[in-house]
């Protein structure tokens, strides 16, 4: 027996082929918009892997320092330092800012990180150009996503950085690249004020009998130094000796310090239902309409083919063709559509990933689970055409 | 008993219920010789359509009795079980307009019976080009019907018709888009063929051209078939 379907198919392969480029530019924003949430999730993933840290120590009762602002004594981390499990602990605080550079501003997340050799936690891991920053200001490393220069100067707040470094995948979980400078510069750029509000502030203290005795000369002095300098961090990152368990070390910190304690899976998990879980849903609800529309589109499409074709069913049937051959050929002409419709949706989605702004993660399985949708979706929507097909009456064949 | 051709014995059949039923056949008798070509004519409405589609297994008699080659398909409340296999291997059809699937070869139009009978491709291909070959087609074996005269896609028909060596013919109006040379050569090949093949075919026609190359005709009035003689022209 010949296959009915695919001669169909060679006969009018324009029909198919233009049918199937259509449908493939849906399967492809498909899969690009699936891309796009797993690129979301692996922008917070390599966001967490990026800071080196096992534990996350937080002001209490904070889910910070991603999902709420959170904010720590910047001696903490001594304490920290001195507990038995922990190898390595540093401060670190993020900041979203616009970062200045030639004339225009790039929205970037600044993390203030301890100086140090590379590994430190909180600064990137490797970097792509450049070296680590080393000394304690106006030094910054920055991901290569920003456009920034090696040796440009670039303006943060009222201060210039020299960039030292480049990194690369290193970006906020939503997708903004990193500029990680010294802590220091960066603590004093979070609490940065214009100079009118210094002026008013320092008039705001002469003014208060309690700052301003004549008794007690220099406590003006030491009220204004102590209300312009931070002391803040928004995370103290914890890393572990080997073969210790971050939950058990995190229970400790949190018993004696009355601070809270993340471990990463815990930091994880906040990201995924806190953090990105409306854009999650946001992706899902278009897939599911992109299905939807694919869907319609097809069953469409092979109802019309089918509908063109129905002389030839009566015909068929009157010369003894099965039902199950009448249905199995309009059902693998929709399954052949389909197919046509995944490559090209494949290919498409592969060559435009690249020019999207944030980075789109297409995953194998995501492509093996897509292709069989795709074929489950097809092999419903021919059900339509196939329906009519079989209600054909070969007694149709015959005139009138 | 019956032995080969069409045996039809007081066929009824009636469309609808009641009040609006319409009696299209009130008793039809009727006998077709293997070999023989019998034109059947009649008014519009007189039922010929309706007595083509029973014998072609798809509609239901409401009475009567039909016997195709030597099988017994319709006996009153009585009738073949599996419909679908007697029209594919005892029924040929041929049709005003040819009706060939679009997408298929000159060859596979005619092989898809065979095939779908289960025969291998490959035979069931040499099946078909021998027909081709009887019908002096045979050089257009590879194209496609859209690249096909008239006069070709109805030979190509025909040959469809004959390939399962059915031993009945039911022929449409075969002749109907065809001008005389044309309708004369294919009442030749159905003629041709009933012999060669020991075929019983029917052809309805309205066409006054090929009425007289019947030797025997039914003429339907009413619901009512009427033997009568032909004039047996240009054939033996
Ligand atoms: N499906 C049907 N339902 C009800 N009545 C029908 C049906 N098919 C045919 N008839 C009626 O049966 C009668 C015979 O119809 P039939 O189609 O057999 O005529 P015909 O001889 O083929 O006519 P024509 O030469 O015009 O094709 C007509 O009165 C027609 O209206
Ligand atoms: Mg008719």
């Amino acid at each position: 027996m010949i296959s009915l379907a695919g001669r169909d198919i060679l006969h009018s392969w324009g029909k198919f082929v233009f049918t199937g480029v259509g449908l493939g530019l849906l399967i492809g924003v498909t899969l690009s918009m699936a891309g796009i949430y797993r690129g979301m999730v692996d922008d917070a993933q390599v966001m967490l892997d990026n800071t080196g840290a096992d534990l996350w120590v937080v002001q209490q009762g904070t889910q910070g320092p991603y999902a709420e602002s959170s904010s720590l004594y910047d001696d903490l981390y001594r304490s920290l330092l001195n507990m038995p499990d922990v190898e390595y602990a540093a401060n670190v605080t993020y900041l979203i800012m616009q970062v200045g550079h030639g004339g225009q501003d790039v929205s970037a997340m600044v993390v203030g990180v301890t100086a140090g050799k590379p590994g430190t936690p909180g600064q990137p891991r490797y970097l792509v150009a450049g070296r680590h920053i080393t000394r304690s200001h106006y030094e910054a490393i920055a991901d290569i996503s920003s456009g920034f220069q090696l040796g440009e100067r670039i303006r943060i707040r009222r201060n210039f950085y020299t960039v030292v470094g480049l990194s690369k995948r290193t970006v906020s979980y939503n997708g903004d690249p990193m500029v990680f400078i010294p802590l220091k510069d960066a603590q004093e750029a979070q609490f940065l004020k214009d100079n009118d509000a210094l002026v008013q502030q320092r008039r705001r203290n002469a003014e208060n009998p309690d700052f301003n005795r004549s008794g007690i000369p220099d406590l003006l002095a030491v009220v204004n130094a102590s209300q312009s300098t931070n002391t803040a961090v928004n995370a103290v990152l914890v890393k572990l000796k080997p073969g210790t368990l971050p939950e058990d070390v995190a229970e400790t910190i949190r018993r004696w310090t009355r601070l809270q304690v993340y471990t990463r899976a815990q930091m994880e998990s906040i990201l995924m239902d806190k953090v990105i879980d409306k854009s999650a849903r946001q992706i899902a609800l278009f897939l599911v309409i992109l299905s939807i529309v694919s869907a319609a589109i097809v069953a469409f499409i092979i109802y019309t083919l089918t509908l063109g074709k129905i002389r030839e069913i009566a015909v068929l049937k009157l010369i003894g063709t099965k039902n199950r051959t009448i249905a199995g050929m309009i059902m693998q002409q929709s399954l052949a559509l389909g197919v046509i419709g995944f490559v090209v949706g494949k290919i498409t989605a592969t060559f435009w990933v690249p020019i999207f702004p944030k980075y789109v993660l297409l995953m194998p399985l995501d492509s093996i689970a897509g292709f069989f949708a795709v074929l489950a979706i097809c092999a419903l929507a021919s059900l339509v055409a196939i329906r009519m097909a079989l209600k054909v009456d070969p007694a149709d064949a015959i005139g009138g | 008993m019956s032995g080969k051709g069409i045996h039809i014995e007081g066929l009824k059949k009636r469309y609808g219920e009641g009040d609006t039923a319409v009696h299209a056949l009130r008793g039809v008798d009727m006998q077709i010789a293997p070999g023989e070509v019998v034109g059947l004519i009649g008014p519009s409405g007189s039922g010929k359509s309706t007595l083509l589609k029973c014998l072609g297994a798809v509609i239901d008699p409401t009475a009567g009795r039909m016997v195709l080659g030597d099988e017994v398909i319709f006996d009153n409340d009585w009738k073949v079980r599996d419909l679908r296999a007697l029209r594919r291997d005892k029924i040929g059809f041929v049709f005003q307009a040819p009706y060939l699937i679009p997408f298929l070869d000159v060859t596979d139009n005619v092989a898809l019976l065979p095939m779908l009978a289960g025969i291998p491709n490959s035979n069931a291909r040499a099946k078909a080009l021998e027909l081709l070959t009887a019908l002096d087609v045979q050089h257009r074996a590879r194209a496609m019907p859209s690249q096909l005269s008239g006069g070709e896609q109805q030979r190509v028909a025909i040959a469809r018709g004959l390939v399962n060596r059915p031993p009945v013919i039911l022929a449409d109006e075969p002749t109907a888009p065809l001008d005389s040379e044309r309708a004369m050569a294919v009442i030749r090949i159905l003629n041709d063929m009933a012999r060669q093949f020991e075929t019983a075919i029917i052809v309805v026609t309205h066409d006054e051209k090929i009425i007289p190359t019947f030797k025997r005709i039914y003429h339907i009035r009413d619901g009512v078939a009427h033997e009568e003689v032909g004039e047996g022209r240009g054939f033996e």
